[in-house]
């Protein structure tokens, strides 16, 4: 492989990657906080990539191509993202509060089951056809050296990486942030240090849910938006947040983004069949289950007796 | 002036009732015991007046407000503050870091209202804050002795000076009355000695504090006043040389002679 093939996959990889951080960050913060997987995070990201389409196709008119288009397209992405947000937090209180204190496997039934409810209604309200999503800009590609970069590229890099550095700002050196690591830490002691884990909770999902939002949008961008277009992408996502570590936020991060470059250079250099791509994530969970089950940065926890 | 008061609280968990029809005063700026044997109810009723658990009936008022039912972050906020019988530090942190966690909450208004705004002001004036919580959170270690251990993680401590950390987090939210539960549990005697100087001096801060102890002699030792739990009910209160001689609380622990 030449330097310049090496580094299109990993132009390529990194994409994949980023989106991949950006939708397991909602995994790993609710997993941090309440300790359950909430399987309807990949349905909440199909909600916020067809609430995204449309009032990206509202806003834009006939018009397919300039400015205002672009404005459009990242005016209806924080709409989208203020959607997905509101309808996380409803989710929770709904499906997932009420059941905080019975055992662990009913929030986990309760989120399989919204999974469903959520896209089976998007496909009886939007059809089962996939609609396109306009990119709003030229997408002919840059070729950079031998390397070929797209414009859609360059937004996805982008977008995650001043996501994820303003999440992590937010975590590190915001009380509110502090309150969410406390709360992560231990939830009753963190309510007797004042902090309203209620509130901590909600604003956990609704970060989630946002993030969540602005990955299916990125991805819609290529591949349309559909009502299972969650499942997939929900469950690689997972699995990059059980790799590097879950409940760990800079695991998340790290944890897609490696993701994200196994999948391409393994097509590339193991010659896996892309038909087989998908198997690459699922093999390196059973790997990293098997080998450091904690994940990546994550701790070993030892039980206590 | 009664600080805390219980109205005929009762916690029932199905069948089992924990706590019975209890009323429970603490007088302000005293140091008061709550005793009784294993199952009797203690921790129950700390939970119940802490916000960690809700009273099945019966009122708690605090300075003459009724808590009843508050959320715990409520409750500290009003300025009570708790210990747990199991450490339960965040001992991932140092100890400096536990105690400033214990005030970071309480210096602002209610900064966990996740206003936008606010999350932006706490993050520009966070450098300046986070040095004054950090001085603040030196002195409580040194009202404890343990300045030297700051930067040490807290699970590193040797058990008595963890015990003593988590009561040093409690403090730090700047309560009014402060809730020990079995803070000499697993204490050696010298650790003991120690702890008792420490909850005396706190008393001299004006807190007041209830302690929930199995080991009789710090419990007659520094309480102004005692109350005894068994089974759930009260069975007796008063100085700890009217407990002491109580034919009830004696039969209690002892069992009756027959």
């Amino acid at each position: 492989m030449g330097i310049a093939e090496f580094f299109q996959h990993l132009t390529n990889g990194l994409t994949l990657g980023g989106i991949y951080a950006l939708i397991a960050l909602g995994y790993t913060m609710v997993y941090g906080i309440l300790k359950f997987i909430n399987f309807a995070h990949g349905d909440v990201l199909m909600v916020g990539s067809y609430a995204g389409l449309f009032i990206y196709n509202a806003l834009r008119g006939d018009a397919s191509l300039g400015p205002w288009v672009l404005i459009a397209f990242f005016l209806a992405m924080l709409a989208s993202m203020v959607i997905s947000a509101l309808l996380g937090v409803t989710i929770e209180r709904v499906a997932y509060k009420p059941l905080r204190k019975a055992t662990r496997l009913a929030p986990l039934l309760s989120a399989i089951g919204v999974s469903f409810i959520l896209s089976n209604s998007a496909a009886w309200a939007f059809g089962t056809n996939s609609k396109k999503f306009h990119y709003p800009f030229d997408n002919t590609p840059f070729v950079f050296k031998g390397v070929v970069i797209t414009p859609h590229q360059i937004l996805i890099l982008s977008v995650s990486l001043v996501m994820m550095v303003i999440l992590k700002i937010f975590v590190d050196r915001t009380r509110m942030g502090k309150a969410m690591r406390a709360t992560s830490l231990d939830q009753q002691t963190a309510m007797l240090m004042g902090i309203n884990v209620d509130r901590v909770i909600s604003l956990t999902f609704s970060i989630g849910s946002a993030l969540a939002a602005v990955g299916g949008i990125l991805i819609a961008l290529d591949f349309k938006v559909y009502a299972t277009m969650g499942t997939m992408t929900g469950l690689k996502a997972f699995v990059a947040a059980v790799f590097g570590g879950i409940g760990n936020i800079t695991g998340a991060m790290v944890g897609g983004i490696l993701l994200g470059i196994l999948e391409t250079f393994g097509v590339a250099i193991f010659g896996i069949p892309s038909g087989l791509k998908d198997t690459i994530a699922f093999g390196v969970l059973i790997i990293i289950l098997l080998v450091k089950p904690a994940g990546l940065l994550g701790k070993d926890e030892k039980e206590k007796v | 002036m009664t600080i805390l008061e219980t109205e005929r609280l009762t916690r029932a968990y199905g069948g089992v009732i924990a706590v019975n029809n209890v009323d429970f005063q603490v007088e302000g700026g005293l140091i008061t015991g709550l005793i009784g044997p294993n199952g009797a109810g203690k921790t129950t009723l700390f939970n119940n007046m802490t916000g960690l658990d809700t009273p099945s009936s019966g009122k708690v008022r605090f300075m003459g407000k009724d808590i009843t039912g508050y959320p715990a972050h409520k409750i500290c906020r009003l300025g009570i503050a708790r210990t747990f019988q199991n450490i339960r530090l965040f001992k991932d942190l140092t100890v400096a870091e536990n105690v400033m966690i214990g005030r970071h909450f309480k210096t602002g208004k209610d900064e966990t209202k996740g206003r936008f705004l606010n999350a932006l002001k706490s993050y520009i004036h966070l450098k300046e804050e986070e040095n004054a919580i950090y001085d603040k959170a030196l002195q409580w270690l040194d009202f404890f002795d343990m300045h030297s251990y700051r930067s040490e993680l807290a699970r590193n401590l040797p058990y008595g000076k963890q015990r003593e950390l988590e009561i040093a987090r409690a403090l730090a939210t700047d309560p009014q009355l402060l809730f020990l539960d079995e803070p000499a549990a697993g204490m050696n005697p010298q650790e003991t000695e120690h702890l008792i100087r420490i909850i005396r001096k706190i008393r001299e801060l004006g807190i007041t504090v209830v302690l929930i102890e199995h080991d009789m002699r710090l419990v007659m030792n520094i309480c102004d006043s005692i109350t005894v739990l068994n089974y759930g009910e009260k069975l007796a209160e008063g100085t700890p040389t009217e407990i002491k001689n109580n034919p009830l609380v004696i039969e209690a622990y002892l069992g009756r002679d027959e």
